[in-house]
């Protein structure tokens, strides 16, 4: 990949055929009391894609996702996903897992995890069901009757993201999943999100601060700047060359496109 | 072992309470026989005490009239309070409508509307619930209004992605989340729960321990006055206590989403 790629402004989707897209954002603009949050934003997901958003704080990435889940109403451009072009149809038909984990105290992981079934009517017995087949690759099988206060962090965040995916909607979006957990939690869950997700084939959308993350988990990574938020630049990783790396923090790949982003973001700084 | 040394704790902890208030029983009991109050116009502790024994069974009976009237106005009010306090979050139209009225309604000073009620509904169990029902559905109204706002936007935002419907999301998240606040209301409302009673009493009844305090206020029988406030605090006490217990309880099931009890006495 050459370093023009990395820094080419950005346009439209070259890589994904736009027709194909499970999630597809054109033109979208947010503003908020005044002041411009997210300018002229488009972007699409295909199939099996997984998309990484990276920028500073407030250049508008999770009101970009509270637009495509549906929370925030889009009044400027629009957003299909899988079809579905309403505000009030995306609700429920987006899986979302927020910053916190957000799991009700009351109740127990099992009933944490299956709350977005039951909220559809799903009867307890299948929705349990569907969590228990679940339960060994999110790795929470023994604690299924546990409290969230007896869980540790990285698990909270396993339960919040089973929550999410149970309702087995095409777009997932992750708002910075592992950002409250500690380096060596968060590392064995990122390698564990790309295993889970390797076979889902579903359109992932993940806001993060961590560049490695972006680079780790990512097909391609879409870098943001600030006032108002909008897409700088789309960079595709190739993903061969980083997951065969033996150590991804010190593979060329990785180091090139690191600086390139890292780049990008100082000049954000600097202009601002 | 271990569970005689947390009872002995216990004990321990609850030293400084049990003495403040013989302390305080002990300086009554002497501050009258010193200064040579009067009985008719500050009867000491052991007369009161005495007077209890003595009319005990009337003052059960008395108990009981008030204690029924508690309880129903109590539970219309905690009903009553759910209703109006749904609509207010429900809608700003009934907010708008509702939240006047219910402030209004607390300005109006219930001693003097206690005698026009009577005269409107009559000396019978009406007249008591509906000032005991005055003086107790605010705070709760207050409270679960507050309980049923200090819902985490974020919550409703994960319940709304999820595909929850408003209902739902009144039901499996606010509810839940409104107890603490609630239960605080509830604490209140137990308390002047009695006092509404005692006042629905002292203008038309023919019974109840309100009735008591006026007619022995009426003769100078200080002591039986004293006598059934004793029992009176006695009827609140047991109240808030079974809120209290209700609430640990509910919380245990339902547990606050932040629930660290903070205090800054203790290291």
């Amino acid at each position: 990949m050459s370093q023009a790629s990395h820094q080419q402004e950005f346009s439209n989707n070259s890589n994904v055929d736009s027709e194909n897209a499970l999630l597809k954002v054109s033109g979208v603009g947010f503003d908020y009391d005044n002041a411009s949050i997210l300018d002229d934003v488009s972007l699409s997901v295909g199939r099996g894609e997984f998309v990484a958003l990276v920028g500073p704080s407030g250049c508008g990435k999770s009101t970009l996702l509270n637009l495509i889940s549906g929370v925030l109403e889009v009044r400027e451009g629009s957003i299909n996903t899988n079809g579905l072009v309403g505000r009030a149809e995306r609700l429920g038909n987006v899986s979302y897992m927020q910053q916190k984990d957000l799991l009700l105290p009351w109740r127990t992981v099992a009933e944490n995890s299956r709350l977005g079934l039951e909220l559809n009517g799903v009867n307890t017995a299948e929705s349990n069901e569907r969590v228990e087949k679940l339960a060994e690759l999110f790795d929470i099988a023994d604690v299924l009757d546990h409290m969230p206060w007896q869980l540790s962090g990285g698990m909270r965040q396993r339960v919040a993201l089973l929550r999410a995916v149970l309702p087995d909607n095409p777009v997932l979006l992750l708002d910075e999943p592992f950002g409250a957990l500690d380096a060596i939690t968060r590392r064995s869950l990122q390698q564990w999100l790309l295993n889970v997700l390797a076979t889902a084939d579903k359109a992932v959308v993940l806001v993060t601060h961590d560049v490695d993350e972006a680079i780790l988990l990512a097909d391609r990574i879409l870098v943001m700047a600030p006032n108002p938020g909008r897409i700088v630049a789309d960079i595709e990783v190739n993903v061969e060359a980083i997951t065969n790396s033996t150590d991804i923090s010190t593979s060329p790949e990785v180091i090139q496109i690191r600086t390139g982003i890292l780049d990008l973001l100082s000049r954000q700084e600097v202009v601002r | 072992m271990n569970t005689s040394g947390s009872i002995k704790k216990a004990l321990i902890e609850w030293i400084p309470a049990v003495a403040v208030t013989l302390a305080l029983i002990v300086a009554w009991e002497v501050l009258v026989d010193v200064m040579d109050v009067q009985h008719w116009l500050l009867p000491p502790p052991s007369v009161i005490a005495a007077e209890i024994g003595d009319s005990f069974g009337f003052l059960m009976k008395h108990a009981r009239v008030t204690a029924a009237e508690t309880l129903l106005g109590f539970s219309i009010s905690i009903v009553l309070a759910g209703g109006l306090s749904s609509g207010i979050i429900w809608s700003r139209t009934v907010e708008r409508t509702v939240y006047p009225l219910i402030i209004t309604s607390q300005t109006i000073p219930i001693i003097t509307l206690a005698p026009l009620l009577i005269i409107w509904v009559g000396t019978d169990i009406t007249s008591k619930v509906i000032v005991i029902v005055l003086f107790t559905f605010f705070p709760i109204v207050i409270s679960l209004v507050a309980g049923l706002r200090s819902v985490d936007q974020e919550m409703v935002d994960m319940f709304r992605t999820l595909g929850a419907s408003p209902f739902q999301i009144f039901r499996k998240l606010m509810i839940p989340s409104a107890l603490p606040n609630f239960f605080a209301g509830l604490k209140v409302a137990a308390v002047v729960s009695v006092i509404g009673a005692v006042i629905g009493e002292w203008f038309g009844s023919s019974a109840g321990l309100g009735w008591m305090m006026k007619i022995a206020g009426g003769q100078f029988q200080t002591a039986r006055v004293f006598a059934a406030i004793v029992v009176l605090s006695i009827l609140a006490m047991a109240l808030f206590a079974a809120v209290v217990a209700t609430e640990k309880w509910m919380l245990k099931k339902y547990p606050p989403t932040a629930n660290r009890v903070i205090r800054l006495g203790d290291s």
